[in-house]
């Protein structure tokens, strides 16, 4: 195996009391799709949350290219190249598609200590582009998500997570919701990822869509990895064993 | 042209100015033409501002998805803060110093024990209504201390412009409403309020330091109501512990008619401006055109309830007219 482009090491997560993480251990290499699947309150969430940064774990090591790296909030995530699809929607309703597209990482004109005015024509312009770049087709930028439809956001999200060059794409049940050609739509841009040498974590509880665009399948049950497979040498029956 | 209609429909601020016009008319005819005469004028102007600035922070406050009824109070504490100051012989500027921490103290207990202990900010801000106003009355001893004789009026209170139509209040006003106006919607700091009020879990999923642009926002929002405060006192030249009572719910019904939503990242500062112009022109205008002034507060009352359903009834209508996306 050529080196993994992220790893975490002896993961665990305590909750006051309950053992979330249970020692978890896995490596992902560049331009691979790895579908992570389980029962609900497996960990999956309580896992992708420590890489992006929204959650801490209680124990274990991140590593990046090989090297330790301290992830502690999502901005951490975010500069390191981690971005993340969420299952609930990662975006402000009452805000524009512009807006939406670079809250916390707004293009200045200048600045102090980190505050200053914003570059709206570059916000404009880039969203237009990024948009544009993932298929999506939406006339002006300054729509409120709000507006939108369930896959429109997911595709803004999307948008949003590739226009950031990330290393690393996770998206946690992003199909949640979406009607059966939207779903369609995300599962081809978890496989369309390889190709950008960009490294997809695929969270479903579907087993189909994870058969359908990963290239390998880890499975989770009460906090542990139970199951870790090239998705050509497994099958459904098997996974649905170990779940 | 849809679009363009579109848009301004969903402007919250929209149907404020349009009941603003539409009031002015009527008072200007109802009153003979007395409303609109430099000397009526001069009366609203003078007093808008220290409403119009304690309702640009409540304003930009409730944007950020949170509520402060603590500014009444705060209005008349940091006033009260430079009186007992500067009768034992703080300068002015340095009382006023002193005067603005304490407001950006008030602001941000109440954002900290908000945020810290996850408790309605209409909890910790009534609770602060009660303490700051005890506090402004214990400070006072009783008996409102006597104002020195060489304070700068030049600077805050007295007439200038044409026909010395305003104070220098109002100049104070705009600067001030302009600096907001432009901070919500030009800088990193405003998306992130809006972002902050209007879907919590996406600004910290987005890597916004919520807790932080909160507890900013209340602190603006103290400090706001407490210059507001001493603007008033300069104004009237006496400290009185009781002013700013009931002010609070006047400067919320004034965010809320001009557009904000109590829910958080719906609002524009233009349109709280708005909405206090709307309440000093109605306090006003009620007067003149004869009216019991016991109808103000039923006026007030009737516009909250009124602007917002108008907003949601045009807010829909946007929404039916269908562009494409
Ligand atoms: N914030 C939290 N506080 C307490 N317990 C939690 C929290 N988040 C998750 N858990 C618990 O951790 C376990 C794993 O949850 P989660 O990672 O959400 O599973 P999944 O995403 O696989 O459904 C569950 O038992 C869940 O109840
Ligand atoms: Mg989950």
């Amino acid at each position: 195996m050529t080196q993994p482009m992220i790893s975490v090491r002896n993961l665990h997560k305590w909750y006051s009391g309950v053992h979330a993480l249970k020692d978890v251990s896995l490596d992902f290499a560049p331009n691979e799709a790895v579908g992570l699947i389980g029962d609900n309150g497996a960990g999956k969430s309580t896992l992708i949350n420590i890489l992006s940064g929204a959650q801490e774990a209680s124990e274990g090591e991140i590593l990046i290219d090989g090297r330790p790296v301290n992830i502690s909030n999502p901005r951490d995530a975010m500069d390191l190249g981690i971005e993340t699809i969420y299952q609930y929607n990662s975006m402000v309703p009452t805000m524009s598609i512009a807006r939406n597209l670079f809250i916390g990482r707004e293009p200045l004109k200048f600045s102090l200590f980190g505050l200053g005015v914003m570059d709206r024509k570059k916000m404009a312009e880039e969203s237009v582009q990024a948009i544009a770049d993932v298929d999506l087709h939406l006339r002006s930028p300054d729509a409120l998500i709000g507006e939108l439809s369930g896959g429109q956001r997911q595709g803004v999200a999307i948008a949003r997570a590739m226009h950031f060059k990330s290393k690393v794409m996770i998206l946690d049940e992003p199909t949640n919701h979406l009607a059966v050609k939207e779903t369609n739509k995300v599962i081809g841009f978890v496989r369309s990822l390889k190709e950008m040498n960009i490294t997809g974590i695929f969270i479903s509880h579907n087993i189909h869509h994870v058969f359908d665009c990963c290239d390998r399948i880890v499975a989770m049950a009460r906090g542990e990895v139970v199951l870790d497979r090239r998705t050509n040498d497994t099958n459904m029956d098997e996974i649905m064993d170990v779940l | 042209m849809k679009r363009l209609v579109k848009i301004y429909m969903e402007k919250p601020e929209l149907a404020a100015l349009v009941l603003l016009i539409v009031l002015i008319i009527v008072f200007q005819i109802r009153s003979d033409g007395v409303f609109l005469n430099a000397n009526n004028l001069r009366g609203i102007l003078g007093i808008l501002p220290e409403i119009g600035l304690m309702v640009i922070g409540v304003t930009i406050l409730m944007i950020c998805g949170e509520f402060d009824l603590s500014v009444g109070s705060v209005f008349a504490v940091m006033p009260m803060t430079m009186a007992v100051l500067m009768a034992d012989g703080t300068p002015f500027y340095l009382a006023f110093l002193a005067g603005m921490a304490v407001c950006a103290a008030i602001g941000f207990v109440n954002g900290y024990v908000t945020i810290k202990f996850n408790i309605p900010s209409f909890i910790t801000t009534l609770g602060m209504l009660f303490i700051a106003r005890s506090l402004t009355i214990v400070i006072s001893g009783g008996f409102p201390p006597l104002l020195p004789n060489d304070l700068p009026n030049w600077l805050f209170t007295v007439f200038v412009g044409p026909g010395d139509l305003f104070r220098m209040s109002f100049i104070w006003f705009v600067i001030i409403a302009l600096a907001a106006s432009l901070m919500m919607s030009r800088t990193n700091f405003g998306n992130w309020v809006r972002a902050t009020g209007g879907f919590l879990p996406a600004a910290q999923a987005m890597g916004i330091p919520t807790a932080r642009v909160k507890i900013t926002c209340f602190m603006l929002c103290s400090m706001l109501a407490g210059f507001a405060g001493m603007i008033q006192v300069l104004r009237l030249g006496s400290p009185l512990p009781s002013i700013g009572e009931g002010w609070e719910l006047q400067a919320v019904a004034a965010a809320v008619i001009g557009g904000t939503a109590l829910s958080g990242g719906i609002g524009a500062v233009a349109g709280g401006v708005i909405g206090a112009i709307l309440i000093r022109v109605i306090d006003n205008g009620l007067v003149l055109s004869q009216v019991d002034a016991n109808w103000f507060k039923f006026a007030i009352g009737f516009l909250t309830i009124f602007a917002v359903v108008a907003n949601s009834w045009l807010g829909k209508r946007a929404k039916a007219i269908k562009v494409e996306t």
